[in-house]
């Protein structure tokens, strides 16, 4: 990795501070090593896992292990995010595990930035820019894709009936975060 | 709003799909075979029926994959979706619902 990682100091491009509209929480997530994963669908059955993480979770769900996770976002693509202080040793295992298999995985850390959407009205806030159906039924605890949110490209992932993880890139930053803010009003 | 399922992620948003022209239209083999008419017609022209056709589709905002769908273009109703680089099935518009 560049040497200059040591020495650059990774700023966040949201204000840091929870804000809370209405009941919603709308708080911005510390950084995380982040890793895009894309693997033959009939490879990672066979591997049936890296780094402790199933691969076999049906798309549109997340599986955990401790503070990982592994987003199923296609059927061949998996986004799998770990504590920040991770990132070498989560890519090295994850390499380990997949050696002499043909895939592809990418450090984007730095590309997105996460922020925790709670509270009973999380949902509706989400829904003022996001088409999907957010109901339990449909988007139960456990789900998580690609999706909208307004102009800007999200992941959406429910961690709680009343929780929801919304990633997005660093450039979406600030539109993602004050869009849930408006939104949050309109509740 | 439309809803389009998507062969990986089942029924999803509209907004999520970006449109991707004719289906099945196969690759001349030896394009150097071919005169400058036969070219183009391969490049720009296409079946533009009142009815069912075979389209591609990408769930760009979501899996992101390709695929192919058969759409009534006059009612816009979608017949069926279908993996890409599997034959088009054998279905007309009454086959909606
Ligand atoms: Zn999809």
């Amino acid at each position: 990795m560049l040497e200059i990682r040591n020495q650059a100091t990774r700023t966040a491009p949201f204000p840091l501070a929870t804000e809370t509209v209405k009941g919603t929480a709308i708080a911005p997530l510390p950084p995380r090593a982040r890793l895009s994963l894309r693997l033959r669908p009939a490879e990672a059955a066979r591997i049936g896992s890296v780094a402790g993480l199933p691969l076999d979770r049906p798309i549109g769900t997340f599986a955990a292990h401790d503070e990982r996770r592994a987003l199923r976002l296609g059927p061949d693509e998996w986004l799998v995010s770990g504590p920040a202080d991770e990132t070498d040793e989560l890519g090295a295992r994850i390499a380990g595990d997949l050696a002499g298999i043909v895939h592809a995985l990418v450090d984007v850390s730095h590309r997105n930035c996460g922020l925790a959407v709670s509270g009973a009205q999380a949902e509706a806030a989400l829904n003022a820019g996001c088409p999907l159906d957010l109901s339990l039924a449909a988007f139960p605890v456990g789900a998580a894709t690609r999706t909208l949110l307004g102009k800007a490209e999200i992941l959406l992932v429910r961690v709680d009936a009343a929780c929801f993880e919304v990633e997005c890139w660093r450039s979406f930053a600030e539109y993602v975060r004050t869009f849930l803010v408006e939104a949050a009003r309109g509740t | 709003m439309l809803l389009i399922t998507c062969p990986h992620c089942g029924p999803r948003p509209e907004l999520e799909f970006r449109y991707g022209g004719e289906a099945h239209v196969a690759r001349p083999a030896d394009p150097s075979a071919l005169d400058d008419r036969e070219w183009s017609e391969f490049l720009f022209v296409r079946n533009n029926p009142k009815g069912v056709f075979a389209e591609r589709w990408n769930h760009a905002h979501g899996c992101q994959r390709w695929f192919n769908a058969l759409r009534d273009t006059h009612t816009d109703a979608f017949v069926t979706t279908y993996p890409a680089g599997t034959a088009r099935p054998d279905m007309a518009a009454e086959d909606v619902r």
